[in-house]
């Protein structure tokens, strides 16, 4: 009952404070796409264009990191080097990166990660202000990360989760304070040979979110942010977020991220693991708006122990090229995930995005929920693994993919793939494809709403199982997200 | 009835429209007047859904010879949206379920759409929530998703508080009865009696003469076939609930005519 009483104040409530009609007609480039060419102007250290070896010692030793990461980024450059590109997915596009074009480190100002706002320079501030960055920590984060290229500009933790144990750093200072921690889980779930492209972040990674929550604390009140802005022409940034909920505690993370738009392309490669032990709780919120030149190919595993959670809610917008299948390893008894994600694809765009399950102890139970959303020429593609090992008995699958085809030229392919070893399972598996109805827009504009509004209507109804999970504010941001998307005006 | 203003708000004459290539109206005229409630009473597949809409601007329904106007504006020229922004409301038969977009969101869009962008809605909870309890609705359904799992019964209430909340001036209620038991029906008659001043005009379609006990219509048109055969008071309707339709059937002509 008090769940249906939330949901309806929170329906009147959005339908009071959002605008729906405020930004059509404005764009990407006017609200996100800025480029802060003072900031350009100021940064402290911008080393030149392609990736070597030399590129790989000069990041480690800015960073004066212990000898063990110095040998795991070069052994990982090496890795990253003798790794041919991937044959599966959409290799024609993946093709086209220019490695050696790409600036794989830029340090924008000298100080990084300060922790008070008036210390960071105006010209970068001017960025966070226009993106609403501290407003949003004002009114309901716990904390606060904003990174500006390759570092942390920016960085902040509420009193009383600093006196309640919680540890919120940017990766680079979390292993400086925390050498152990860092060394044991760091690239535990994700080693650099899973991928081209986590052994390049291996090689390259600076920045990102280092968190731990202790036994039995509980964030999920006042969730923590990292807020990721690349700013460069040809900028790659490779953030690295190792998230460690300790037993029984429970956090709740959001990530949001944007760029400029240029005519060639950038590139964002991230490597984030989280680790849940026994009882605890973690949801990674990503609500991505990049531009429409950023190649993002991002590496995202959790761990879930004995009756732990994992939620991985994952919004896919903008960008050329996502390749995304955030996953979870169920390794406890009785450990749940559930991956819950959208994508929007419109013309010259690909989002290959999905989820992967692992189900390895017995009674885990895990439920994929993804939604595609293809206009014009846009090509959404659902990829999705499940693997039940022998003697994960009584463990639960389901699996939901809905498509829906804005034009008669859009695409959307699903990839689904299980493999199920054991028994003792049930699974659910349902796909749909559908396009907007001629009869329900016609009920809608029926009541003096125009045929372009009422369409976005119906396609904001159909990523609602996504847009209820998140914080009112991210709603609403997202709501009208699409709404850029769908008057065409991006890019 | 006679001291009610003359002002035609919908006014057809020799009104066809085509289905498809079917034409299901045929040749059909009416006037309705502010302050009137005219009855169109017929069988299933008598043309009556369909006239309704064609009026409101179906994109499969084509008024394809006729006159059409709504307040002296020629309907054929406006869009859907347009009609209703005009002052035309459909209530509909079978209304449509739109997963996801909550009848809040949908209301709001609506008034919104209807009274300019920069209306002030600070006060739309209330205006929502006295509508939903003067229809006996639930609140929670400001938060459900539009005719998404609601029985018909809930469907037919969502239409009438559509109807309450745009004020139109012209309003067609489409079998707005059918599937509804007494209590409801006697709710949403409360409705469209609270609804009816002498501003605003009601074409109620129906097929059965009951809920004309509760709506007293003016005029009572039946319609066999395509068009209007017979006009009169509320007594046609009683007519009608006891002679059936045959009374009013038109001598047959020959088949293939």
């Amino acid at each position: 009952m008090s769940e249906n009483t939330d949901q309806l104040d929170r329906a009147v409530m959005d339908a009071e404070t959002r605008d729906s009609t405020a930004s059509i007609g404005s764009n990407y480039a006017e609200k996100y796409g800025f480029y802060d060419e003072e900031a350009a102007r100021n940064y402290f250290l911008k080393g030149a264009k392609g990736i070597n070896h030399d590129v790989v010692e000069n990041i480690s030793r800015i960073k004066s990191e212990p000898k063990w990461m110095n040998e795991f980024r070069h052994k990982s450059l090496d890795i990253f080097l003798s790794k041919p590109m991937p044959t599966w997915g959409d290799t024609e596009l993946m093709n086209t990166i220019d490695f050696q074009n790409i600036y794989y480190y830029i340090k924008p100002i000298e100080k990084s990660a300060r922790d008070n706002w008036d210390d960071v320079p105006d010209y970068i501030k001017n960025t966070f202000d226009k993106l609403g960055i501290p407003e949003a920590e004002q009114k309901f984060l716990g904390g606060v990360s904003a990174q500006f290229e390759s570092e942390v500009v920016y960085h902040s933790l509420k009193e009383d989760l600093v006196k309640r144990g919680i540890i919120f750093l940017d990766m680079d200072e979390g292993l400086k304070q925390y050498p152990e921690l860092v060394r044991e889980h760091f690239a535990s779930l994700i080693p650099p040979a899973d991928n081209k492209f986590a052994a390049l972040n291996s090689a390259v990674w600076s920045g990102g979110s280092f968190i731990y929550i202790p036994k039995g604390v509980d964030v999920g009140a006042s969730p923590l942010q990292a807020y990721f802005r690349i700013n460069a022409e040809n900028m790659g940034q490779f953030e690295r977020t190792l998230i460690i909920a300790d037993e029984g505690s429970r956090l709740h993370y959001i990530e949001g991220c944007t760029a400029p738009i240029w005519t060639s392309d950038s590139l964002h490669c991230a490597v984030v693991e989280l680790i849940a032990m026994d009882n605890a709780y973690i949801r990674y919120t990503t609500i991505q708006n990049w531009a429409n030149n950023i190649f993002n190919l991002v590496t995202k595993r959790a761990i879930a122990k004995k009756n732990a959670t994992v939620e991985w809610v994952d919004g896919n917008l903008g960008s050329k090229l996502t390749m995304k299948f955030p996953c979870v390893y169920l390794s406890g008894e009785y450990a749940k995930a559930e991956i819950l994600s959208i994508a929007f694809a419109g013309t010259g765009q690909h989002q290959d995005a999905g989820a992967k399950v692992i189900h390895i102890a017995p009674n885990t139970s895990s439920r994929i929920t993804s939604k595609s959303i293809s206009k014009d020429k846009g090509i959404a593609s659902y990829r999705g693994m499940v693997k039940v090992y022998k003697g994960a008995k009584n463990s639960k699958v389901s699996v939901e993919c809905d498509a829906l085809l804005l034009g008669s030229e859009a695409r959307s392919d699903t990839y689904p793939t299980m493999e199920i070893h054991e028994d003792d399972v049930k699974i659910e598996h349902e796909a749909r494809v559908s396009k907007v109805s001629e009869e329900q827009l016609f009920y809608l504009t029926s009541r003096g709403i125009t045929l372009d509004e009422a369409r976005l209507l119906i396609v904001n109804g159909f990523i609602e199982p996504f847009t209820k999970e998140l914080p009112m504010e991210y709603a609403v941001e997202l709501n009208r997200l699409i709404e850029l998307e769908m008057t065409g005006s991006v890019g | 009835m006679s001291n009610k203003s003359n002002k035609a708000l919908l006014h057809l004459t020799d009104v066809s429209v085509t289905v498809e290539n079917k034409q299901v109206v045929r040749g059909l005229s009416l006037t309705i007047k502010a302050g009137e409630i005219h009855a169109l009473m017929g069988k299933n597949g008598s043309g009556k859904s369909s006239l309704s809409n064609a009026l409101m601007g179906h994109p499969y329904y084509t008024i394809s010879a006729g006159s059409a106007e709504l307040m002296g504006q020629n309907v054929t020229e406006l869009q859907a949206d347009e009609r209703s922004r005009a002052g035309l409301f459909l209530a509909f038969q079978y209304p449509q379920a739109i997963p996801g977009v909550t009848v809040a969101n949908f209301m709001r869009s609506a008034l919104i759409a209807h009274r300019g962008k920069e209306a002030d809605m600070r006060g739309y909870r209330k205006e929502l929530f006295a509508a939903m309890d003067e229809l006996e609705i639930d609140r929670d359904f400001a938060g459900r998703y539009i005719n998404d799992g609601f029985s018909g019964g809930e469907k037919k209430r969502l239409e009438i508080l559509q109807l309450f909340l745009l004020q139109p001036t012209m309003a067609i209620l489409d079998e707005t009865d059918s599937g509804l038991d007494i209590d409801a029906l006697k709710i949403v008659a409360a409705g469209i009696n609270k609804f009816h001043t002498a501003k605003n005009g009601i074409l109620l379609v129906t097929h059965y003469q009951r809920i004309l006990d509760y709506v007293i219509p003016d005029y009572v048109h039946v319609m066999i076939d395509g068009n209007i055969v017979k006009t009169g008071g509320p007594e046609v309707a009683l007519e009608l609930e006891e002679g059936g339709y045959e009374v009013f059937q038109p001598a047959k002509t020959a088949v293939g005519a």
